[in-house]
C-alpha cells in the first residue's frame, strides 16, 4: 500500500518538473540570450520605474532608438544595489530610477558616465547633476492633502512646522516607511539641519499622526475624512480624480508656498552607465525621454510634472512647475538617507 | 555521498562569504561602528523576541491541531487535514495586507506576530501530523495498557516520538520569522530584514546591511546549536519496519465541541480574513481590464521556475539529510547546519550574492534560469534538508546494514533502501520548496531573465501602483496554485505513512 502511492507522487512529480523544465528552457532560451546580452544590438534599461506606470512609454522608447531594447524592472534602491554589485561587469547601459538618490549614489561610485550637454540642459539647473551624469526627466512635489469638510482651506497651515501645533493631534495621515517621506525629512535636515529637524519630528510624534503603509491609503483616509489632512506626493489626487471623477472625490491638495521643506521638488531621471557598449543608442533614449512626446506623456498619464519648458496638459489640474519653489538644495544630497533613518529610529517615528 | 554534500554546504555558504567580503570592505571600523550601535543591540532583541513569540505559538497550533487531526475522533478529520495546512499557501505579504485593511490598529509587535503565526504553524502541523501517522501506536498501547493516562501517554511517549518532526518544524518557523520581510514591513515592526532592506534602500553604502546580515547568520547559528541540543541522543527509529497501522481514535467526548472551535477559529483566522479580502478586491476589480496573456505567463514563469527549484533543492538536499542522520559523527551535522546558516538571511542578500558571484564567476549563467535555481536551494535547502533528515531518521538502519551485508553497493543501498523508505517525508519536502518558491520575490525580481514574469512578480508590479483591485487576479492565482502542493502535502502526510 505504501510504495505505490509514494512512487505515483514522486512520477507525478518528478514528470511534472520536467515538463516544466523543458517548457522554461524552451521559453529561456530566447530570452537568456538577450539578458545575458550576447546580442549586440540590445539597449539593456534597468528601470525603478513601475511596468504600469511607464511600460507604454517605454514601448514608445523601443521606436524612438529603431533598435531592440531590453527592460529590467525591479525597484530604484535595489537595482541600484544590484548595479552596484554588477560594477564594470553590467549588462545595463540605462538606469531609470524613480528618484535622484539612486542616481547620486552610482554618480558617486563614478558608474555613470556623461551625458549629452545638449540633453542636460533642456532640465532646470536644479533637477540634473552639475558633472553631467544624470538628468531629471519628470518632477513630483510634495503635498498636504486635506479634506474641505474637515479643514476649509482658510485655515490651511501655511508651513509644515505648524502640523506640531496640538490642533492637528491624531488629525493627520502619512507613510512613515515610504521612500517619498524619507525624502522629504532628507530634505528637510539638509536645508533646516539636524536640531530643527529632531524638533519638528519630536512635535510631530507627539500628535500622534496616522501610519498608513502606501501613500495612496493615506489619499483613501483623507477622502473619508478618516484623517483631515494627509503628507503625500501630488500625483495621488490627480491619478485618484482621473479615476473616479473630481465630483467623487473630496481631498484636494495643498502646496506649503516658497522655501518649506513640506513642499520639497523631487525627480525621476537617468543615467548612463560608463561602461555601455551602446552610447548611441543609450543617447537617443535620453533624448527621447527630454523629447515633447515623452514629457507630454509623463503631464498626461502619470501626472507628473514634465521638466522641459512648454509642455502644458488640461488633462490634469495643476499649478505651474515654475510656481513650485520648495527648499533650496542639491538633490543629490537627497542620498544622505542613512541619517535620516537613524534619526527616525530615534524619535520613535518608523 | 560525502562529495554532494560537500557541494550543497559550499553553496549554501556563499551569501556568508559575500556578506563577510562586504563587511570588511571599508575596513574593520566601520563594522564595529554598526555592530556596537545601540540599535544593532535593540534589533537582535525584537528580531529573537518575534521569532520566539511565533515559534512558541505555532508549536501549540501546530502540535495540538496535527494531534486532533490525527489521533482524535474529531468530526471530519480528513477535510480538517487539508484545511489545516491550507495557509502555507498564503503569502506573508498577502496575510499582512489582508489584516492591516482589515483592522489598520494592528501593527507592531501584536500584528507581526499573529500573522506571521498563522501563515507558518502548518510548518509544524505538517512534519507533526505525517510523525503521528508514521509511527507505531504500539509503544503508546503499551502505555496505556500499563495504566498511563491518555494525557500522560500523550506528553510522555507520543510528544517524545514526534520531537525530531516538531523541532525540525520549529526551526522552519523561528528561520523563516528571521527572514520574513512581507509581514514585518506591511505592519511596520522594525525587525532585521526590514532594517536591512531600509539600509541597503538608504545609503547606498552596503556595509551598514552587511554587517547587520552577519549578526542575523550569527543568531541563526546560535538558534542552530539550540536546536542541536533539543534534538537530543535517543533513537528514533523503530526496530523493524513497524506496522504503520491506524492508531484508535481517541474520544474526545464532549471536549469535541471545544476542539472543533479551535480548529474553526484557526481557519478563520488564517484563510478566512485572507481569502476575504482577495475576494472584495477581485468583485472590485473590473476583469475586463485583465490581461489574460500575462496572467498566463506568469502562471507558467511560476510553475516552471518553482519545479526547476523544488527539484534542484531536493537534490541538493539528499546527500546533506542522509550523511546527517546516518554518520553522527561531527561532519554531518556541520554539513547539515552549515545548509541552514544562511537561512534567516533575507531575500535580497542572497540575491545579491549571487548577483556578486555569478556575475564575476558564471557570466553566462548571470540573468538565466539556472542562477536563479540555484538561489532557490540556497533559500530552501534546509526546509528540504529538514524533510529528508526527518524521514531518514525515522526509518532503521538495520536494513541498511542488512543491504551492505548482502552485498549492495552503498549507492545501490541508498537507491534501494533508504530513499524509497524516506520518499514519502522527501516527497513532502519538494512540494514544501516547491510551494515556498512560488512565493518567493526578492531574488526572482534580480536573477530572473529580463522580461520573464512569475505571479509574485506581476503582484508587486500591481501593487507599486497602489492597484490593490488589478494585483487581486494574481494572488488569487497564486494562493489558488500555491494550495495545490499544501493540499498534496496534507493528503501525503496522512496516506502515505498507510
Amino acid at each position: 500500500m505504501r510504495k505505490p502511492v509514494v512512487r505515483h507522487l514522486l512520477t507525478a512529480l518528478s514528470a511534472t518538473t520536467l515538463a516544466f523544465g523543458v517548457v522554461a528552457c524552451g521559453a529561456s532560451n530566447s530570452d537568456d540570450t538577450r539578458a545575458a546580452g550576447e546580442d549586440e544590438g540590445a539597449l539593456v534599461i534597468y528601470s525603478g520605474r513601475n511596468e504600469k506606470l511607464v511600460g507604454p512609454l517605454l514601448d514608445q522608447l523601443r521606436k524612438a532608438v529603431g533598435q531592440k531594447v531590453e527592460i529590467r524592472y525591479g525597484d530604484s534602491s535595489e537595482l541600484a544595489a544590484q548595479l552596484l554589485e554588477e560594477g564594470d561587469r553590467t549588462n545595463a547601459d540605462l538606469f531609470f530610477s524613480q528618484d535622484a538618490g539612486a542616481l547620486g549614489a552610482l554618480a558617486k561610485k563614478g558608474m555613470l558616465g556623461v551625458l549629452d550637454p545638449a540633453s542636460v540642459a533642456l532640465a532646470p539647473d536644479r533637477y540634473h547633476a552639475k558633472d553631467g551624469s544624470w538628468v531629471g526627466v519628470s518632477a513630483r512635489s510634495r503635498v498636504l492633502a486635506y479634506n474641505p469638510g474637515k479643514v476649509p482651506a482658510a485655515e490651511l497651515p501655511q508651513s509644515i512646522y505648524e502640523l506640531t501645533d496640538p490642533i492637528w493631534k491624531g488629525k493627520i495621515g502619512y507613510a512613515p516607511t515610504n521612500a517619498s517621506f524619507h525624502a522629504f525629512v532628507t530634505g528637510m535636515r539638509v536645508s533646516a539641519g539636524e536640531e530643527k529637524t529632531r524638533k519638528w519630528l519630536t512635535g510631530f510624534k507627539n500628535n500622534e499622526p496616522k501610519a498608513f503603509d502606501k501613500n495612496g491609503l493615506v489619499l483613501d483616509a483623507v477622502d473619508k475624512g478618516t484623517v483631515s489632512v494627509g503628507l503625500l506626493n501630488h500625483y495621488y489626487l490627480s491619478e485618484k480624480i482621473a479615476e473616479l471623477g473630481k465630483s467623487n472625490v473630496t481631498a484636494r491638495n495643498h502646496y506649503f508656498p516658497g522655501a518649506d521643506p513640506g513642499a520639497l521638488v523631487n525627480v525621476a531621471g537617468v543615467g548612463v552607465l560608463k561602461g555601455t557598449d551602446q552610447s548611441a543608442a543609450a543617447a537617443k533614449a535620453v533624448q527621447f525621454l527630454l523629447s515633447a512626446p515623452a514629457q507630454q506623456y509623463f503631464a498626461d498619464t502619470t501626472a507628473e510634472y514634465p521638466v522641459v519648458k512648454g509642455i502644458t496638459t488640461d488633462k490634469h489640474e495643476l499649478p505651474a512647475l515654475s510656481a513650485l519653489q520648495g527648499p533650496d538644495i542639491d538633490l543629490t544630497q537627497l542620498d544622505s538617507l542613512e541619517q535620516t533613518l537613524a534619526l527616525l529610529d530615534e524619535v520613535g517615528l518608523t | 555521498m560525502l562529495v554532494p554534500a560537500l557541494a550543497a554546504a559550499a553553496l549554501a555558504l556563499l551569501p556568508l562569504v559575500y556578506l563577510a567580503i562586504r563587511s570588511l570592505e571599508s575596513g574593520v571600523g566601520p563594522a564595529l561602528d554598526v555592530l556596537l550601535r545601540e540599535r544593532t543591540a535593540r534589533l537582535v532583541f525584537r528580531s529573537l523576541g518575534l521569532a520566539a513569540a511565533v515559534t512558541v505559538a505555532s508549536l501549540g497550533l501546530g502540535v495540538s491541531m496535527a494531534w486532533l487531526v490525527i489521533r482524535s475522533d474529531l468530526p471530519c478529520r480528513g477535510l480538517w487535514r487539508v484545511i489545516a495546512a491550507l495557509p502555507l499557501a498564503i503569502p506573508t505579504y498577502v496575510a499582512a495586507f489582508a489584516w492591516i485593511a482589515a483592522v489598520p490598529d494592528l501593527d507592531g509587535f501584536a500584528g507581526a506576530a499573529l500573522v506571521l503565526t498563522l501563515c507558518s504553524y502548518p510548518y509544524v502541523f505538517l512534519p507533526v501530523a505525517a510523525a503521528l501517522q508514521r509511527t507505531d501506536p504500539a509503544l503508546e498501547e503499551v502505555a496505556r495498557a500499563l495504566g498511563r493516562s491518555a494525557t500522560a501517554t500523550f506528553f510522555t511517549v507520543t510528544l517524545r516520538q514526534v520531537r525530531p518532526a516538531a523541532a525540525a518544524g520549529s526551526l522552519l518557523v523561528a528561520l523563516y520569522v528571521l527572514s520574513d520581510f512581507g509581514a514585518v514591513s506591511i505592519l511596520r515592526y522594525d525587525a532585521f530584514t526590514r532594517v536591512i532592506y531600509t539600509s541597503y534602500r538608504a545609503s547606498f553604502d552596503r556595509t551598514p546591511a552587511a554587517v547587520l546580515g552577519c549578526v542575523l547568520v550569527s543568531v541563526t547559528v546560535l538558534i542552530l546549536l539550540a536546536e542541536a541540543r533539543t534534538r537530543g541522543r535517543a533513537g528514533q527509529a523503530r526496530i523493524g519496519a513497524g506496522a504503520p497501522r491506524s492508531a484508535a481514535a481517541i474520544r474526545l467526548g464532549s471536549g469535541v465541541v471545544a476542539a472543533s472551535a479551535w480548529m474553526v477559529g484557526v481557519a478563520v483566522l488564517a484563510l478566512g480574513v485572507p481569502l476575504g479580502s482577495l475576494t472584495y478586491w477581485l468583485l472590485r476589480g473590473r476583469t475586463a481590464d485583465l490581461d489574460g496573456g500575462a496572467l498566463l505567463q506568469a502562471t507558467v514563469g511560476t510553475l516552471s521556475l518553482s519545479a526547476l527549484g523544488a527539484a534542484a533543492t531536493i537534490v541538493f538536499a539528499i546527500p546533506v539529510g542522509v550523511l546527517a542522520v546516518r554518520h553522527k559523527g561531527r561532519l554531518g551535522r556541520i554539513l547539515e547546519q552549515a545548509t541552514y546558516a544562511g537561512h534567516a538571511l533575507p531575500g535580497i542578500v542572497v540575491a545579491l550574492a549571487l548577483v556578486f558571484f555569478g556575475i564575476r564567476y558564471a557570466q553566462p549563467l548571470y540573468q538565466r534560469t539556472p542562477l536563479l535555481v540555484l538561489a532557490y536551494v540556497v533559500l530552501f535547502l534546509p526546509a528540504a534538508v529538514g524533510a529528508v533528515r526527518a524521514s531518514v531518521a525515522q526509518s532503521p538502519p538495520a536494513l541498511e546494514e542488512v543491504a551492505r551485508s548482502l552485498g549492495k553497493k552503498p549507492a545501490g543501498v541508498l537507491r534501494a533502501v533508504t530513499l524509497p523508505l524516506a520518499a514519502p517525508g522527501i516527497a513532502a519536502g519538494a512540494a514544501l520548496v516547491f510551494l515556498t518558491c512560488m512565493k518567493e520575490l526578492p531574488a526572482t525580481l534580480l536573477l530572473r531573465p529580463t522580461g520573464s514574469s512569475t505571479l509574485a512578480t506581476e503582484l508587486w508590479t500591481e501593487t507599486g501602483v497602489a492597484a490593490y483591485a488589478a494585483a487581486a487576479p494574481y494572488a488569487a492565482l497564486l494562493v489558488v496554485l500555491a494550495a495545490i502542493p499544501a493540499y498534496l502535502l496534507s493528503r501525503g502526510s496522512g496516506r502515505l505513512g498507510t
